[in-house]
């Protein structure tokens, strides 16, 4: 009964606009097995989910369930099948009750809800497999573990045979992440399947059967759980042997000369959680600091409080020794933080402003551009002329809206200003995510050049491509801690990649 | 089944369309004013003539147009300052109560001691700070709490239609006229506080339409060329780029929701000061000033000088109603044409942002049908 395929995914290819998220995946799930989809962010996971889960159409491959091939036009098609899906982000009526968000959307409902037996059956689902919820509770009650017991609940009720799970242990607390890994196995043992997606090795070792790793797109390869170990698992998921060139720089990094100092950082992220744990980092005059780490571990909260969108719970942020004030982004700006952030086009400009403002947005207070707080308008002008011609800004003129330029382009603009108000330190989230090739080179040698002339770099990626060829250091972070600094010279995948997992240096070196 | 025409997004706005889609705006709105009136037994064109008649064809119609602008104006400025940054202030009814409040307490205070330059500027400044506070009460609530506006502005003006009340009808208040035994009225302002009106051509111009013209300059400037207006935009267009190069959001959204306020303040002063010469509780909220305010924005596309000429586009509008006002006439007719004015000039923003395409799939299909 266990050998049985209960799913086959074959050739699985899909693209989208600019990017082949799927390129010819294998996917083989063995009746009543966990196992763990693992791969960094991109790599392509999300999108095999959503096709087996019936949100996507696969451009080419077959799916077979069961051994008879199958298409999905939709998540219900697919639920029908008996293959559903637990978010990430919970999908759940707030003010409603636990067994109505459960039983809503199921088509067998009746129009009149028989609130005692279905509260029955769903407290009778829950204590089958150990998890503890109360079906009358409003789900506004919940802590964040019993709410995704309630997703949970949703698919088993909807009779779901296979089960994908999506991170689920990202919102979880380690006693909670346990009752999860308990309530899988009862689960298995049963003959349901479950997919587990992660990018944590300590926990795809603990929970699953097998493992398979998806890397650019591509399947690298399935193991089983009980014949590999956590560094096989790491370099499968980095790539062992892709050879990357160091840039050759012109100017040595000064290590020992800091112009960026973090010293026991801590902030919260959007939801007032604490999601910075006392990081301190140094960056020196020309040098480039890489941030590896898989996105969600606390990279954008640490841009954000360096650059002063958001407040330091502890600890402090200095440039060439001088305090910043914290929270407070014209104090960065002004003390010589440059900030390239991740939403480009929403938050480092304004979309629907032209060239022109957008590369004046850091400097319209200056006596140059204003003066008794009106804007002078031509030197706007001439400014933005000029940036566009030294950055190669393509753009049919500089009162085109920033919206509808090029995701080059939007960059070369954001670089452009940022590099203009004379900064001393930069700090750079993802800059070449999402680019194309020519436009990748050419942001990665502005970063090079610059860091030539002096500027100190916070270069944050989840590429670590980009990161091992272009940084001096390399610091992992890993739940919103800086878990190891690393001379990029003395730096490999392997290493680098099993502390983005969270495996400990010294258990495994 | 396909529909024929499809909305494709323009990359560019041309310019030639920010007067081309008001200008359609107004024009459907007639067309579909003209079907209510066909269905009342109504002769279309005969009544539109009429009203273009009553609205701008003599020096009395004219002079009463811009009587009815005056308020008009104001309120349009204070909806377009708010609604620029996306603040949805409808509260200009009650921010002009307040203002006239404010102005009136000021003409009667200072009219029978101080020149009259002093006792017009002081009516102003009352009127602006009154209705300033007034709306600025509703930006501080956005801004902390991020409470509704729209709820909170729109309930203020019955606060201040109560407030207005009290003071003129259910207490012996400073405004109330002790001598006015049968039916309650505010005290007369002395003839000092009284604005002063000009005549061009035979035409009567208040002050507060001139007034009004140069505030609707000012407010362009402030947007168009101020340090604070390049910040409201940024706010506008992307409150994470404002929060990422540190524009102080809050307090943007309580001093541009007090300017809104302020602006239709000063439209409350006027009321006192260019016509009514005492605080009239009845007669400033029989008009629904605040409320047309809203549609001369909208029709103005938010433009402040565009809000000057809409309002007056307007003022001959509610003015012709006024006079021709009979069993001919439902005095129902102007308001049903505001209505179709803003419902129309909302619609046009569309045609703004999207142009309107020929579906060629769906019209192969018909031909093959």
């Amino acid at each position: 009964m266990t050998n049985t395929i209960a799913v086959h995914m074959s050739g699985v290819v899909k693209r989208f606009p600019g990017v082949v998220a799927n390129d010819g995946v294998e996917f083989e799930l063995r009746r009543g097995e966990v196992h763990a989809l693992l791969g960094e962010n991109g790599a392509g996971k999300s999108t095999l989910s959503n096709i087996l889960t019936g949100l996507y159409r696969p451009d080419e491959g077959t799916i077979e369930l069961n051994g008879a091939p199958v298409s999905f036009s939709s998540p219900r098609d697919a639920l029908n099948a008996g293959i559903g899906m637990v978010h990430q982000h919970f999908r759940l009526v707030e003010t409603f009750s636990v067994a109505e968000n459960v039983v809503l959307g199921n088509p067998d409902t009746a129009f009149l809800l028989d609130t005692a037996a279905i509260n029955e059956r769903v407290k009778e689902l829950a204590a089958r497999y150990d998890m503890a919820v109360d079906p009358e509770a409003r789900v506004w009650q919940l802590s964040v573990g019993e709410q995704q017991r309630v997703e949970i609940l949703k698919v088993l009720y909807r009779g779901a045979q296979v089960l994908i799970l999506d991170e689920p242990t990202a919102v979880l607390t380690p006693i909670e992440a346990d009752a999860l890994f308990r309530t899988l196995r009862a689960m298995t043992t049963e003959g349901r399947t479950v997919i587990f997606i992660s990018h944590k090795l300590d926990e795809v070792m603990a929970v699953s059967d097998r493992i398979t790793v998806l890397r650019g797109g591509r399947t690298v390869g399935t193991v089983e759980t009980s014949s590999t170990n956590k560094r096989d698992l790491a370099s499968m998921m980095v790539g062992r042997n892709v050879e990357f060139t160091r840039v050759q720089r012109k100017t040595p990094a000064q290590t020992n000369d800091v112009v960026l100092h973090v010293e026991n950082l801590g902030g919260h992220d959007d939801r007032g959680r604490d999601a910075l744990h006392g990081i301190t980092l140094t960056v020196g005059r020309g040098e480039i600091v890489g941030v590896a780490g898989v996105a969600g571990n606390g990279q954008r909260e640490l841009a954000e409080v360096i650059a002063g969108m958001r407040h330091a719970t502890t600890g402090s942020v200095s440039v060439e020794g001088k305090v910043l004030q914290s929270g407070k982004a014209r104090a960065a700006i002004a003390g010589g933080v440059a900030h390239v952030p991740e939403d480009r086009l929403h938050t480092g400009l304004a979309a629907g402003h032209s060239v022109e403002d957008n590369l004046a947005l850091k400097s319209y207070r200056s006596s140059l551009l204003s003066r008794f707080g009106l804007l002078r308008r031509q030197a706007m002008r001439d400014g933005a002329v000029t940036l566009v011609e030294r950055y190669d800004v393509k753009t049919p003129n500089t009162q085109t809206a920033v919206r509808l330029l090029s995701g080059g382009n939007v960059q070369k603009v954001l670089l452009a200003r940022e590099f203009s108000t004379g900064p001393k330190v930069l700090i750079a989230a993802s800059p070449t995510r999402g680019l194309d090739v020519g436009a990748i080179e050419s942001v990665r040698e502005r970063l090079v050049e610059a860091a030539d002339g002096g500027l100190g770099v916070l270069l944050i990626s989840e590429d670590l491509d980009e990161i091992m060829s272009l940084a001096d250091r390399i610091a992992v972070m890993y739940e919103g801690r800086v878990v190891a600094v690393i001379p990029a010279d003395k730096a490999d995948r392997e290493t680098i990649g099993l502390l983005m997992g969270g495996a400990q240096l010294e258990a495994t070196s | 089944m396909k529909s024929p025409v499809r909305l494709e997004r323009r990359l560019e706005q041309p310019k030639w369309l920010n007067w081309a889609i008001p200008l359609i705006s107004l024009l459907a709105a007639l067309a579909v004013g003209a079907i209510v009136l066909l269905l009342t037994g109504k002769n279309p064109l005969d009544v539109y003539h009429r009203i273009f008649e009553r609205g701008f064809l003599s020096t009395r119609a004219l002079t009463g147009t811009l009587r009815t602008a005056t308020p008009f104006a104001f309120t349009g400025l204070c909806a377009a300052a708010a609604f620029r940054l996306g603040v949805i202030n409808i509260g200009g009814e009650g921010q002009l109560y307040m203002g006239a409040i404010g102005a009136s307490y000021a003409g009667l205070v200072m009219g029978d001691s101080y020149p009259v330059g002093i006792v017009i500027i002081a009516m102003v400044f009352a009127g602006m700070i009154f209705g300033g506070m007034y709306a600025g009460f509703v930006g501080l609530l956005r801004a902390q709490f991020n409470t509704n506006e729209i709820i909170t502005s729109l309930m203020m003006n019955y606060i201040a239609g109560i407030i207005l009340n009290y003071l003129i009808f259910n207490s012996l208040s400073y405004w109330r006229d002790p001598r006015s035994a049968g039916f309650p009225s505010g005290k007369p302002l002395e003839k000092r506080a009284f604005w002063p009106s000009y005549e061009i051509a035979g035409v009567g111009i208040s002050f507060g339409l001139i007034l009004a013209t140069f505030v609707a300059v000012a407010v362009w400037v402030l947007y168009k060329r101020s340090r604070f207006g390049f910040e409201i935009g940024i706010i506008a267009d992307s409150p994470r780029a404002a929060r990422y190069i540190g524009i102080r959001t809050k307090t943007t959204i309580v001093l541009v929701t007090a300017l809104s306020g302020a602006l239709a303040g000063i439209g409350g002063a006027s009321q006192v000061g260019d016509f009514t010469h005492n605080l009239d509780a009845k007669g400033l909220q029989l008009n629904n000033f605040g409320y047309t305010g809203i549609v001369v924005a909208a029709l103005a596309r938010l433009n402040p000088l565009g809000a000057i000429v809409v309002a007056i586009l307007l003022g001959g509008l509610t003015n012709a109603g006024y006079s021709l006002q009979g069993p001919d006439f439902p005095s129902g007719l102007v308001g049903t044409l505001q209505g179709l004015i803003l419902f129309t000039a909302v619609a046009g923003e569309i045609l703004m942002k999207y142009r309107v395409k020929r579906n060629t799939a769906a019209k192969k299909a018909m031909v093959a049908s």
